[in-house]
């Protein structure tokens, strides 16, 4: 981590944090609709293993519009995305869940749980017989990891050593089940250590994800085969837009929003890599237009032709 | 009372007079149910019988043969129709198999529940239909709903039944008010009259029954005629009795499905109306269904993607005119 980069980080972080709040104001006004599943108290988690795992291929969730950002994907095409216009990433026909930018190595936005997770074993394959340097990341939740094709993903992906980064994104609920009525102990990593190596971390400190992300990576690089990550997080809201979020306590959501990510980054901005105020504000300010552009340009941008409900269902017309 | 309230009650009094019911599923318990429709259960009967599962389709349903085969009664919920794709070796290689291969020694009594359809731009992956792969599968009770009296006294009826049931709701009528007749003896393979007419029998099930209703007005004006609606209920078997009887007072046939148009469920029933009800239609039978494309996220392709009370009256009004009805 360097300063320039952390400034980067913390402008990701900051635009990711808008974004939500954009998106979710836009799903109250009816813009935006479907389920809609906030990154909101995940961002440095977010960001962070982006920005650590830069070039690879990457598997993610219906939870990926930060992820996505963080990739280099146009916050722009993303929010046309949830406005289902013809401009959004996938063309207005995937919506929140299912970004797709191959350009960018990003393949999805999968709204299956766990269904991903096969999908990147695949493509870790795919690249290690390509002699590929660059590995391939697939990002679940501790409600993936129940999940047949999660283990399944373990075995295959240990028994042929692939570049395969798994990276669990802990945040203790599946909708409204707590890990710990789900399964017998909370650690995840627990499942994966007999098959790699597996490393821990606090999913809410920016600056740790990145560097255990990036330690990780080497393991691969140096040809351990795949490596385990964990990373404990909090969701600042319910599971979707939809989902009210009582069954959890005042206090537990008190606790989960003192560990705000974004406060405790941009602590380590002033006081360990010496930005100013100015800095900062400079950043913020920055990131809040670029997330005032995108509903701008979503608000703007055209609905698809009715042509397109036809289009893609095959790549060759026959 | 609201149709998930009717399964709900179902649900509650048959775990009331048999202990041997359980329910399980993702959020079945403490959450109340995705839909709400497990609401309460795991207040009255604890958490013993009103099972919260992890996120494991395959486990759900492959547990739940195994609970039926050491003596239960269980009511899986599959969360949304195309999580049930994970489990469908177990619906299909166990679930709907083990009566016959054992010779009819192996007793499964349990019920699937099934939110499936198009919902509110939930994209492609949560908008699907799938009982044209589940009635093409021998074995398989096969019943859905439209109907809020329908869904309390069929729910009670699989689950006291002694075969494998799937159950099928739609995830778009959830908040639909109805009446319960609580007295009725209601024979849920039987198809449900949803309204009589003399020149055209229009066939549906699901949440496309009351798209069809909507469409009526505008139809029977237009054509200066008079459809029968016809809520086919349950898909496996289907009641070919209601249907045949219909027809050959009305001489027409149309079929609306949600699903997917080829391969889909309704081309079962035409195929049927085609062979054996040939000599009495005085037109082509017409079958409105969905698109053959995954369904999009955008509102305007969503709607494009599958028939609406829009759609249903533009077509058959221009079948009509063609056909002379
Ligand atoms: C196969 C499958 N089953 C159920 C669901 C419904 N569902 C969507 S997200 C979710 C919870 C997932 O929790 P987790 O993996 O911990 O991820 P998080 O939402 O916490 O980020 C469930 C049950 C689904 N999308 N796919
Ligand atoms: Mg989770």
């Amino acid at each position: 981590m360097n300063k320039l980069l952390a400034q980067e980080i913390y402008y990701f972080m900051v635009l990711g944090r808008n974004f939500e709040y954009a998106a979710k104001e836009n799903y109250m006004q009816g813009n935006v609709s479907g389920f809609l599943h906030l990154d909101l108290g995940q961002e440095a988690f977010s960001v962070a293993a982006m920005k650590a795992f830069e070039k690879g291929d990457i598997f993610a969730t219906y939870r990926e519009h930060i992820m996505a950002m963080a990739r280099g994907i146009a916050p722009k095409a993303v929010m046309a995305e949830l406005f289902g216009k013809a401009e959004g990433v996938s063309g207005g026909k995937g919506g929140s869940m299912h970004l797709f930018e191959p350009s960018r190595f990003f393949y999805g936005g999968d709204a299956i749980v766990g269904g991903q997770i096969p999908n990147a074993v695949g493509c870790a394959y795919a690249r290690k017989l390509q002699g590929s340097e660059e590995g391939v990341m697939v990002i679940f939740g501790d409600g993936a990891s129940n999940g047949g094709a999660f283990f399944e993903s373990l075995n295959i992906a240990s028994t042929h050593k692939l570049p395969l980064l798994f990276l669990c994104e802990n945040n203790e609920y599946a909708i409204g089940t707590n890990i710990k009525r789900s399964a017998p102990f909370r650690e995840q990593a627990k499942k994966a250590e007999p098959y790699m190596m597996t490393l821990s971390v606090d999913g809410m400190k920016a600056e740790a994800v990145y560097e255990t992300i990036k330690k990780a990576q080497k393991l691969i690089e140096d040809g351990h085969g795949p490596v385990f990550v964990e990373a404990f997080t909090c969701r600042f809201e319910g599971h979707s837009v939809s989902d009210p979020n009582s069954y959890r306590s005042t206090q537990e959501m008190h606790r989960c929003k003192a560990k705000d990510p974004l406060e405790h980054f941009k602590k380590e901005l002033l006081e360990k890599w010496m930005c100013s105020d100015k800095e900062l504000q400079e950043i913020e300010q920055k990131a809040q237009k670029a997330v005032d552009e995108a509903v701008e340009f979503a608000k703007n941008a055209i609905e698809p032709n009715t042509a397109a409900l036809l289009e893609h269902v095959f790549v060759e017309e026959v | 009372m609201l149709y998930r309230e009717a399964l709900n009650k179902a649900l509650d009094e048959v775990m009331a007079i048999d202990d041997t019911v359980v329910t399980l599923g993702e959020d079945v318990g403490l959450y109340g149910g995705s839909f709400r429709v497990t609401e309460g259960l795991v207040e009255k009967y604890g958490e013993e019988r009103v099972i919260d599962t992890p996120i494991a389709e395959l486990s759900i349903v492959g547990n739940a043969v195994g609970m039926a085969i050491g003596g239960l009664r269980p009511v899986a919920e599959i969360m949304t129709g195309n999580f049930s794709l994970l489990a469908f070796d177990q619906i299909i290689n166990h679930m709907a198999k083990f009566h016959y291969m054992s010779d009819g020694k192996i007793i499964l009594p349990m019920v699937v529940r099934f939110p499936q359809g198009v919902s509110k731009q939930l994209a492609a992956q949560h908008s699907e239909s799938y009982e044209q792969m589940l009635c093409s599968v021998p074995g398989l009770r096969v019943l859905s709903v439209c109907d809020v009296n329908y869904a309390y006294h069929a729910l009670k009826f699989a689950i006291l039944s002694n075969d494998p049931f799937v159950f099928i709701e739609h995830e778009l009528l959830y908040n639909k008010k109805g009446e319960v007749n609580f007295e009725e003896q209601l024979d849920p393979f039987k198809a449900r009259i949803v309204k009589k007419g003399e020149d055209i029998t229009i066939i549906s099930y699901l949440k496309m029954v009351d798209d069809v209703m909507q469409s009526i007005p505008e139809i029977e004006s237009a054509l200066n005629c008079s459809c029968e609606v016809i809520d086919l209920c349950s898909l496996n078997p289907i009641d070919y009795a209601t249907l045949a009887t219909s027809i050959q007072k009305t001489s027409r046939v149309v079929m609306v499905e949600e699903d997917h148009k080829t391969g889909g469920f309704g081309s079962q029933v035409i195929a049927w109306a085609a062979q054996e009800m040939f000599y009495s239609l005085d037109a082509p039978p017409l079958r409105l269904a969905g698109k053959d494309v995954p369904i999009p996220y955008n509102r305007t392709l969503e709607l494009a993607s599958i028939p609406t009370p829009n759609s249903i009256a533009q077509e058959i009004i221009a079948w009509g005119r063609k056909n002379d009805v």
